[in-house]
């Protein structure tokens, strides 16, 4: 590490972190949404909607999408668009199937992780070396991927006892883990159904009992990214190259190594989302991402680059994935959440002065809410469509407030920059 | 792209078949790697190739798959990425099937019905386009990212729709639901292929209608020439007076009305209903395509047709013994190695023509050049 690079980190984080949020805010932000949902759950009747179970299976459905946002954000910070996602996650749940079945959950997250690398190091050749664009590069690996992983899955899963043509035999499940008494004294609570203190123990007793030793990897590798990349010298000259990369190069950073290492990381995480994903399903099936590759581009939209947004997105999206396995009461008061959330959105551009955007945020708001009172359940098709709709929305009303790394997806040569 | 000469020509196709001869030596030391025989993988495809029936039908399967190209080529001349028309195609074939099929259609001659049909797809593809050609140009979403939502959306209005009690009834016999099937008066009739049992599907020339007019819309219009000159360079197409916002906006909406007609010559031409069995992912095939064909209405249509052929020839690889997804493998690494051919014949263009100026501008004039 050099004096040059951590002063200039420092001289320039004043102005970059004017508007930043403080923690706190944050935490308040937290209780009112445990507030507005407890709310709900009273008016609506939804128990499931802050329940453990739920929030148990939320987090299990997370998992993966988050493995995936990661993956994302790891190449679009060094500059590297990686729509490719979707078809690395497919490697990584058949690298998963395939070692899995033979030597446990442990080889299946090592071999998806490896087969995700070998799919980001493809997209790296592509879009480093040779220039492709990334768009297209990483539409081929999707076209590509799922090929290769049914043509793979036939050679050695047909003949496998309790395999088939398109599925593995099963995988262990990876260990769980329950944190002793807190859990039970939290289910106590939760049973009383009292207004908002049950909701919270619910909650807490979802995220205390029963998790898979994955999901605290998972949670690791999250909080892990965030400090490599924003807090060690080495994510600083990553960034560096999905920012400004032709300075980046004129500072001596070898902007093709860092993103090559960058893409290679998506790749890794992305095939440790499809591991995460066929080992808690028990299996390696073909057409088992289910377009969760373009769900955890999604949620790091939505979570604007950075990995607690990420996380929070792909929470929020692994929540309503939960809430639609639960039944329709639950997902009906999300209506009214949506339509709230929209409210609120309204109210804070209007107060920066997007008076417009207020008004269609406003609009859609009342439209939901409509829509809730006006209905009795949400068809059960139409739950699964719900992250594309937010993030949709997100894009559309809130995008002043999202910042991408600034050359993401641009092609960059070495000493051709201008 | 105006001026030939044997070097450019040369260099054109050499990309292409590069590509595709690096694809086929992957997909042999693949087979040969995993115990099967490239040769009699050759062999089967050969084979299938002679036969009438694979030829109808890959002529069939590259009708729709160049429809799909060129909507995505319509986007690509100017430089707008719509990853959008998978979504786009399935909501109109399934839209459009609901109103093919429906009574009240039935009393209306067979030409209006059709008619109908195809203009309501167009719209539907172009409605759901213009979703993200709105949030582009008025919130400046990148259309990549709204389409790839927007795509998953469709997905699950489709199956929402796609139920008995709503657009859908059931198939008795089986587990399939789907659109209420279109009768005779509403069908395009097929052509008779001798030794086929297929038939050709009638809106082949509707594929070739569509190919003419991209062609001619591109080349031969100022429309055709301002989405050009925008693909190629935003700021000088500005400086002369192009609106870039409704550029977008426009071709969008065409590229989305293109995407609209993708499902038309199967559900018109042979499966006369939209249920849960209708070819999915055409749109991400059309993406390959254009990129083989490199957006050129013939280039697109030989890539159509290669595209068909290995799709049905896949058939009679299980015959042969070998795995049929062989062939998802080699169309995967066809697209990806053909893009970086491609980039690599640019690099190799751009250092030429460096290396000509260099030598032009070098030269000092002859006798002849310096008294004229």
């Amino acid at each position: 590490m050099t004096a040059g690079s951590s002063t200039g980190a420092r001289h320039a984080s004043p102005v970059r972190r004017a508007r930043k949020i403080a923690p706190w805010v944050y935490f308040l932000i937290a209780v009112a949404a445990v507030l507005v949902l407890s709310a709900v759950r009273v008016l609506a009747g939804a128990t499931d909607l802050t329940s453990s179970g739920t929030v148990q299976a939320a987090l299990t459905a997370a998992v993966p999408l988050a493995m995936a946002a990661l993956a994302g954000m790891w190449a679009e910070r060094g500059g590297v668009v990686n729509i490719g996602l979707e078809g690395m996650m497919v490697l990584g749940t058949f690298g998963a199937g395939y070692a899995g079945y033979q030597w446990g959950p442990w080889a299946a997250v090592a071999f998806g992780l490896f087969l995700g690398v070998v799919g980001g190091l493809l997209h790296a050749v592509a879009t480093v070396s040779f220039g492709v664009d990334h768009i297209i590069s990483g539409v081929a690996i999707n076209l590509l991927a799922p090929g290769a992983a049914l043509f793979l899955s036939k050679l050695y899963f047909a003949d496998a006892p309790g395999g088939g043509q398109k599925q593995s035999p099963r995988i262990a499940d990876a260990p769980k883990v329950t944190v002793p008494g807190l859990s039970d004294v939290l289910g106590t609570v939760e049973g009383k159904h009292w207004f908002f203190v049950s909701d919270v123990a619910g909650v807490l007793r979802g995220l205390v009992t029963e998790v898979s030793l994955l999901t605290v990897l998972a949670a690791l590798l999250i909080a892990g990214s965030g400090w490599v990349l924003w807090r060690t010298p080495f994510g600083l000259r990553l960034r560096s190259c999905g920012e400004a990369p032709t300075a980046a190069e004129s500072l001596g950073v070898n902007v093709y190594r860092y993103k090559y290492l960058a893409v290679i990381a998506s790749g890794g995480f992305a095939g440790l989302g499809g591991a995460f994903l066929a080992v808690s399903s028990g299996q390696f099936r073909d057409g088992q991402t289910g377009g969760r590759g373009f769900i955890g581009l999604a949620a790091m939209i939505f979570g604007n680059w950075r990995p607690g947004g990420l996380a929070t997105g792909a929470s929020l999206f692994g929540y309503t994935d939960a809430l639609a396995l639960r039944g329709s009461a639950a997902v009906h008061a999300l209506l009214l959440l949506l339509g709230i959330a929209l409210v609120v959105v309204a109210v804070v551009q209007y107060r920066s002065g997007h008076h417009v955007l207020s008004a269609v945020a406003a609009a859609l708001g009342v439209l939901f809410g409509y829509w809730y009172f006006a209905s009795d359940e949400v068809p059960a098709e139409l739950v699964g469509a719900a992250p594309y709709v937010v993030t949709l929305l997100v894009l559309g009303l809130a995008s002043q407030r999202l910042r991408p790394p600034r050359m993401a997806g641009e092609p960059y040569r070495k000493g051709q920059g201008k | 792209m105006g001026r030939f000469s044997p070097r450019s020509l040369l260099l054109g196709l050499a990309a292409p078949l590069g590509a595709l001869a690096f694809a086929v030596l992957v997909c042999a030391a693949i087979l040969g790697v995993t115990g099967h025989s490239p040769l009699d993988t050759v062999d089967a495809m050969v084979s299938a190739a002679q036969r009438p029936r694979t030829f109808v039908n890959s002529l069939n399967s590259a009708t729709t798959y160049y429809l799909a190209a060129v909507a995505v080529a319509i986007g690509f001349r100017m430089k707008l990425f719509n990853i959008g028309v998978d979504g786009q195609y399935r909501l109109a074939a399934m839209l459009s099937a609901a109103l093919a099929g429906a009574t009240f259609m039935e009393g209306l001659p067979s030409f209006l019905r059709v008619a109908m049909t195809v203009v309501a797809a167009m719209l539907v593809g172009a409605g759901w386009a213009g979703v993200a050609a709105l949030l582009k140009v008025t919130r400046g979403v990148s259309e990549v990212i709204s389409t790839i939502m927007l795509n998953a959306i469709a997905t699950y209005l489709v199956s929402y729709l796609l139920n008995p009690a709503r657009l859908a009834e059931d198939r008795p016999g089986s587990n399939n639901v789907g659109t209420r099937p279109i009768n005779e008066g509403g069908q395009v009739a097929g052509l008779e292929i001798p030794g086929s049992s297929s038939q050709l599907f009638g809106l082949v020339f509707l594929a070739a209608l569509v190919g003419f007019g991209y062609w001619f819309v591109l080349a031969r219009t100022r429309f055709g020439f301002e989405l050009k000159a925008t693909g190629l360079s935003e700021s000088a197409a500005v400086a002369s007076g192009v609106s870039v916002k409704k550029m977008v906006l426009v071709s969008m909406l065409l590229s989305g009305a293109v995407a609209g007609l993708v499902g038309m010559p199967q559900l018109l031409g042979s499966s006369y209903s939209y249920s849960l069995d209708f070819p999915p992912g055409i749109g991400f095939i059309g993406i390959a395509v254009a990129l083989l064909g490199r957006n050129h209405p013939v280039g697109m249509a030989l890539a159509a047709l290669l595209w068909g052929f290995l799709d049905n020839s896949s058939n009679s690889l299980d015959v042969a013994g070998v795995p049929r997804e062989i062939v998802g493998i080699m169309q995967g690494v066809i697209v990806l190695s053909v893009v970086v051919a491609y980039e690599l014949v640019r690099r190799y263009r751009v250092r030429a023509e460096q290396r000509d100026v260099g030598t032009a501008l070098g030269r000092t004039k002859t006798a002849e050049e310096a008294s004229a």
